[in-house]
């Protein structure tokens, strides 16, 4: 485990006209980039994991700036997950929480709140809704969504499925009240 | 004329580095663009599909070019194309032909720059979430064994029954291991589209 084998990497980006209401003058996007890696823990237990953790760190960099720049540099919203192989444990996917959290707070030059999150174990194509909220408050209810993506042939049983979400613009049609993000304070993250 | 409704674009490039433990260098790369239309002929039997073949030639520039931008390359970088469509359940068949096959191959070709080859295509009807197969083949000799693949694509939120899902994949590449002979790339004559 010196370091990190990636074998595939996918970037989804989606662009929302409309969902059956007034198209907005902006579409809003949204994007994912997935990194399938060798989990180095698979077939066995071991106790110690977190020394893994400061290797993804610089594949979550790379893998920030490369759905930033795909979004245009633009973005108000993230979230982040994993998909397990088989031969790993839900605990691999917590791996992610730091260097995935740090990698896109350092891209996006600070954002406040928490990066919400979803990990599941599961076989090649399985699908995982990841979690977006606004990267500066939490409560901006406009902003509460998710994208569901995936990858067809992975994870396989030895791998790991790393993603990255991140959005611009919240729900296509959003109105169903709660915090605007023009009344963001920002200075808990929540609010 | 009956204009085009796009609710949704979207693009998917995957890359290769690795498989079966070799690195790929450089990686393999497949691009797809995926539009979600309106189907103007959802619940009825309409005869003329005209409007959907003109659909399918907007969508042919639209979605080509975007699938080759996101793999920023030149048009003349591709190697691989092909197209599919899945209907949503209160549209026919024969509307992803309409779209599909009349219209559509010319503007995807000047996307791609010349593509003398058949563009390699499947449909299907199904619900939102269903996966499509689009297959693909070399652009310009359709014979090169090394390029005959797929990428699957889906939405899981689309099609919806009055939905039509189009999806337009290029690459600039074939297969990650390819070893199994047949007609190379460097062997391409790119007269008659096969070989």
């Amino acid at each position: 485990m010196s370091s990190v084998t990636m074998r595939k990497l996918v970037l989804q980006i989606e662009e929302i006209r409309h969902e059956g209401g007034p198209p907005p003058a902006r579409p809003p996007v949204r994007g994912a980039v997935l990194a399938v890696i060798d989990n180095p823990f698979a077939g066995r237990y071991v106790e110690d994991i977190q020394p893994f953790m400061a290797l993804l760190r610089p594949l979550g960099r790379e893998l920030a700036e490369r759905l930033l720049a795909a979004l245009g540099g633009e973005v108000d919203a993230y979230g982040k997950g994993a998909i397990v192989g088989a031969l790993g444990e839900i605990e691999h996917g917590a791996l992610w929480h730091a260097p995935g959290g740090w990698a896109m707070r350092e891209v996006l030059g600070g954002a406040k709140a928490i990066v919400p999150s979803a990990k599941t174990v599961g076989p090649p194509g399985a699908r995982l809704a990841v979690p977006i909220t606004h990267k500066d408050a939490s409560y901006v209810r406009s902003h509460f969504d998710a994208m569901e993506v995936g990858v067809p042939d992975a994870p396989r049983a030895g791998e790991m499925v790393l993603i990255l979400v991140m959005a611009r613009g919240g729900r296509v049609h959003a109105r169903s009240g709660g915090l605007r993000a023009e009344e963001i304070e920002g200075r808990d993250g929540l609010r | 004329m009956t204009a085009m409704k796009i609710r949704k674009l979207v693009t998917i490039v995957e890359e290769t580095r690795r498989e079966m433990g070799r690195e790929i260098s450089p990686p393999t790369r497949k691009a797809a663009a995926l539009a979600v239309i309106e189907n103007p002929f959802a619940g009825r039997y309409v005869e003329d599909l005209t409007p959907l073949m003109e659909f399918g030639e907007q969508l042919g520039g639209l979605l080509g070019e975007r699938a080759v931008a996101a793999l920023a390359i030149p048009p003349a970088a591709v190697h691989s194309y092909g197209k599919g469509a899945i209907v949503g359940e209160r549209g026919e068949l024969e509307h992803a032909a309409a779209i599909l096959h009349p219209r559509l191959g010319a503007p995807l070709r000047r996307a791609v720059e010349k593509g003398a080859a058949l563009v390699p295509s499947a449909k299907k009807m199904g619900a939102p979430g269903t996966p499509l197969d689009v297959p693909l083949g070399h652009k310009d000799a359709a014979y090169v064994r090394s390029h005959f693949d797929a990428m699957e694509v889906r939405l899981h939120d689309a099609p919806r029954a009055d939905e039509i899902l189009v999806a337009i994949v290029v690459t600039d590449s074939g297969r990650p291991l390819a070893r199994v002979g047949g007609l190379t790339v460097d062997q391409i004559e790119g007269r008659d589209g096969l070989r």
